[in-house]
């Protein structure tokens, strides 16, 4: 038995060793906003906040979490993000879109000044393949607006 | 009065000719041109919020009580007999509760002709344990030899189907005649779809009704295909997909996942889950395959172009369809003698499936690039040769075009096409920089079946209810849109309801941009008997005659100023309900229904490295009537893109010794990222097709990725001189086309360009 904290709360879970972040997030807590699209790190779908860090849920165990405070695209709902992604039609089928907002947000947060250079470096590890990276650049160029 | 008709249907370039029926109704003139109230209007999809935050439920997210994971046995060898098959362990261990062959399923095969074909699966309660449990299938292989090259396959006569061969014209007598004959051949490679959620299922028996959850591009082609395979009234049959993460092409049917899943489910009496894995999804769900083309082009020194011919190779796979390489050349230009050959070689590679204007995007690369040679030869402007050679005719039949206004798109191109010298001029030490253009035929007209209804309530709400999916290309908007538009409402009180074989009518298929001038006009076609049977309502409450009456701003508004808000009228009928019932109607008869364009690409090449990068692509494509100009752009982008990973980086790399698929993950596959997007300039003409439905909309989804790897590669040899005749343009490929070039130049003793 772990303890988990998740958005704010805090859970607890029985999980086999090998079982990852996504496993439990999905499987367990019903937070399927989480989306895993490769299994093995080269998407960027599973991404998933620990302690505000963007991190692939889909290759990380859950029993190496520990204390971190673990933020899903469910946690970051109300975040001036998500208008941004919509106004700015930053996705087309969505299923990259919970991961492409959770590491937005994270990088929203660090770096109060933003480029189309800075943009560019960090969301690279997010895929998409409808192809909304231009509308997704103008979702992090204008959401204070 | 219901009306039966025989009508031609197209889909991804294949036609067939069906009857249908359609609702006689009172035809509904097409709008006038330009943005209306909400139609034309920039409008942030219906459902973004749902898809950005998470809520929307895909088929990945479907839990049923008490469902179990399928996995499946794959062959590891391109091509093998299966010498012996025992399932017994794993059927005896307590913890699988499923285990089938291909005595149990049809697409399960003994004798497996790709890397990748299923051979038997399993069902287990986690997909983890699942996964554990394909240890308990014995199976011993004999490995055969595999054909893998597609000239041998030809020269074996191994093949999907007779060659195809088309000829209009005396083409020899042409390349007699001609001043200037260029002559290449092109090469493409295979790319692969990867739609970020896999192909997957969930199926489930609910007495004698089979519920199918799937990701897919068309539910009743889902429902079709297992009431054919299985032989079940199709009635029998719910397929569901409320929301899918993207097709590409590669999701038009049931796909084995789905037999799988029910075979599995039906042995079990469990519903069931087979989802595939990103590797089984890079082996098994489809791709566009690779062609050789060998063209060769005739032209009088005026650059009339007057012979072309061209022999195409597309390497099927071990299934499949061998799509229209040869149809921009055929289709593209005014050439009065044209010679195509075509050959769709059977291979011991996985089979092949639509991707996104199959067969035209491998095509217009060859020609296109052709026809910049031919321009370099003829010492003529290559916008120039393009416009001199425009057909105002479709040449395959002679018919005229419902509309065409290519010219224009060539207008609009030339500020773009202007820029090249100072591109030109901003080269500066290894990196050369250019601009090179292509343009752009497809299909893209849609056709009927298809129908909608539109419900409104008491409360002065509308909801569009088809069976039809979105399939991220913003459908739902669009359709909620012309509602709207017809019912004279804001678009927030217009819902749209889809995705449940079950619970609408027959819905068109979401590919070869069919999607919204199929549906569209069924949409409106709905709303406007909606709207007609309020107004009727409104004229007898009010004492009005129905022509003075119209709906305007969610109220229903007379000639002589009175107004009534729509919910005062709705809700007389307290919880009744207005159905308007709206059915597509036929395209126009004796017309080709076509989507035109071109594209101008910049390019910087480094000359040293071989690496290129795309800076700006200008897009202006002409496609009707545009619903929704914003998502229209995100679709436009989005087709660039992908059109920049066919260009530069993707490509399946297969062991040439055994077949066996080497880019399997998304770290060896090069998917384009963020941080290779150039700057993309979207200009759609917004021209209403006048003899094309009440909306004068064409399809949109294809015509971008059409001409864009031709117009890179135009530019890069702009920018160096350098001929590139093969796809993906990488260092190696860029390198060796810089040698040879070079070599060129000291073979004719001028100056190396480079």
């Amino acid at each position: 038995m772990i303890e988990l904290r998740v958005n704010g709360g805090t859970y607890e879970v029985e999980a086999p060793v090998e079982q990852t972040l996504a496993e439990t997030l999905r499987g367990d807590l019903g937070l399927t906003g989480t989306k895993v699209a490769c299994g093995e790190g080269h998407c960027g779908a599973c991404t998933v906040q620990l302690d505000g860090v963007p991190v692939l849920s889909c290759i990380t165990l859950v029993h190496t979490v520990g204390e971190r405070e673990v933020t899903t695209i469910e946690g970051l709902r109300e975040h001036p993000l998500v208008d941004a992604f919509v106004r700015a039609d930053a996705l087309q089928c969505g299923f990259c879109t919970p991961g492409q907002i959770v590491s937005a947000a994270a990088l929203a947060e660090s770096e109060p000044e933003l480029t189309p250079e800075r943009i560019r470096h960090a969301m690279a590890g997010n895929l998409c393949r409808c192809g909304t990276y231009p509308r997704i650049e103008e979702a992090l160029l204008t959401w204070r607006d | 009065m219901a009306r039966l008709i025989r009508t031609e249907k197209e889909v991804e370039g294949r036609y067939t000719e069906q009857w249908v029926v359609v609702d006689e109704d009172e035809a509904v003139d097409q709008w006038p041109a330009g943005p209306l109230e909400t139609v034309g209007q920039r409008v942030p999809r219906v459902d973004g919020y749902e898809r950005a935050r998470g809520q929307a439920l895909f088929t990945a997210d479907v839990v049923l009580p008490g469902m179990l994971h399928a996995a499946v046995l794959r062959s590891p060898y391109a091509r093998a007999r299966v010498k012996h098959l025992d399932l017994s362990r794993a059927r005896e261990a307590d913890w699988v509760l499923g285990a089938i062959g291909p005595d149990d399923c049809h697409v399960l095969t003994l004798e497996p002709g790709f890397h990748g074909a299923p051979v038997a699966a399993v069902a287990a309660t986690s997909p983890r344990r699942t996964r554990e449990a394909l240890d308990l299938i014995d199976v011993e292989w004999e490995e055969l030899e595999p054909l893998l090259d597609p000239e041998e396959a030809v020269r074996r006569n191994e093949l999907h189907e007779e060659p195809r061969r088309y000829e209009r014209g005396d083409i020899d007598a042409a390349f007699a005649q001609a001043d200037v004959v260029v002559e290449a051949e092109y090469r493409t490679q295979t790319v692969l779809h990867n739609a970020l959620e896999t192909h997957q299922s969930v199926c489930r028996w609910e007495g004698d009704t089979l519920e199918v959850y799937i990701s897919t591009q068309f539910i009743w082609g889902v429902r079709d295909d297992i009431a054919e395979a299985l032989d079940l009234p199709p009635d029998r049959i719910r397929v569901i997909c409320n929301y899918m993460g993207g097709g590409f092409g590669a999701k038009n049917g049931a796909h084995d996942q789905t037999f799988i899943a029910i075979a599995l489910a039906s042995q079990t009496g469990r519903p069931v889950r087979c989802a595939l894995t990103r590797r089984e999804e890079n082996l098994a769900t489809g791709n566009r395959n690779s062609t050789i083309q060998r063209l060769r082009a005739g032209a009088r020194s005026d650059g009339t172009l007057i012979a072309l011919e061209g022999e195409f190779v597309n390497a099927v796979g071990w299934k499949g369809w061998s799509g229209p390489t040869y149809g921009p050349m055929e289709m593209l230009y005014a050439c009065e003698n044209v010679r195509t050959l075509t050959y769709g070689a059977k291979l011991n590679l996985p089979p092949n499936a639509a991707f996104r204007a199959p067969g035209f995007v491998e095509g217009t690369f060859g020609l296109e690039c052709l026809l910049d040679e031919l321009a370099g030869r003829l010492e003529i402007d290559p916008l120039d040769l393009r416009t001199r050679n425009h057909a105002d005719n479709d040449l395959v039949d002679g018919r005229p075009y419902s509309s065409k206004n290519l010219l224009e798109c060539y207008r609009r191109a030339e500020p773009h096409w202007a820029r090249r010298d100072e591109v030109r001029a901003r080269s500066e030490g290894p990196w050369r920089r250019g601009v090179g253009l292509a343009s752009q035929i497809w299909y893209g007209g849609g056709g009927p079946p298809s129908y909608a209804w539109v419900r409104i309530g008491s409360d002065g709400r509308a909801t569009v209810i088809t069976a039809m999916q979105d399939i991220g290309t913003g459908t739902r908007t669009a359709m909620a849109q012309i509602a709207a538009e017809e019912l004279g409402l804001p678009l927030e009180r217009v819902r749209v309801s889809l995705g449940d074989s079950a619970r609408g009518p027959y819905a068109s298929i979401s590919a070869g941009s069919s999607t919204t001038p199929s549906m569209g006009p069924a949409v409106r076609s709905a709303a406007a008997d909606a709207a007609r049977q309020i107004i009727e309502i409104a004229a007898q409450r009010y004492h009005l005659e129905e022509r003075v009456l119209s709906l305007q701003d969610g109220k229903v508004v007379s000639a002589d100023g009175g107004s009534w808000p729509l919910e005062e009228v709705t809700g007389l009928l307290e919880d009744a309900q207005i159905l308007g019932k709206g059915a597509r109607g036929p395209n126009p008869t004796g017309m080709r229904v076509l989507t035109f364009g071109i594209q101008v690409a910049d390019v910087a090449v480094d000359v040293e490295t071989g690496e290129v990068r795309v800076e700006r692509i200008a897009a202006i494509h002409d496609v009707g009537r545009v619903i929704n100009p914003l998502g229209a752009q995100s679709q436009v982008e989005g087709g660039i893109i992908q059109g920049v990973g066919h260009t530069l980086s993707e490509e399946r790399l297969v062991d040439p010794r055994t077949g066996v698929i080497l880019t399997q993950s998304l770290d060896a596959y090069k998917l384009p990222t963020i941080a290779d997007v150039p700057e993309i300039v979207v200009e759609l003409l917004d021209i209403p097709d006048e003899h094309l439905t009440n909306i004068g909309s064409k399809g949109l989804g294809e015509p971008p990725i059409v001409p864009t790897a031709a117009a890179i590669v135009n530019a890069i040899r702009d920018a160096t001189g350098a001929d590139v005749r093969e796809l993906p343009v990488d260092r190696e490929t860029m390198l060796r086309a810089l040698d040879e070039a070079r070599q060129k130049e000291a073979q004719r003793g001028a100056p190396a360009a480079v």
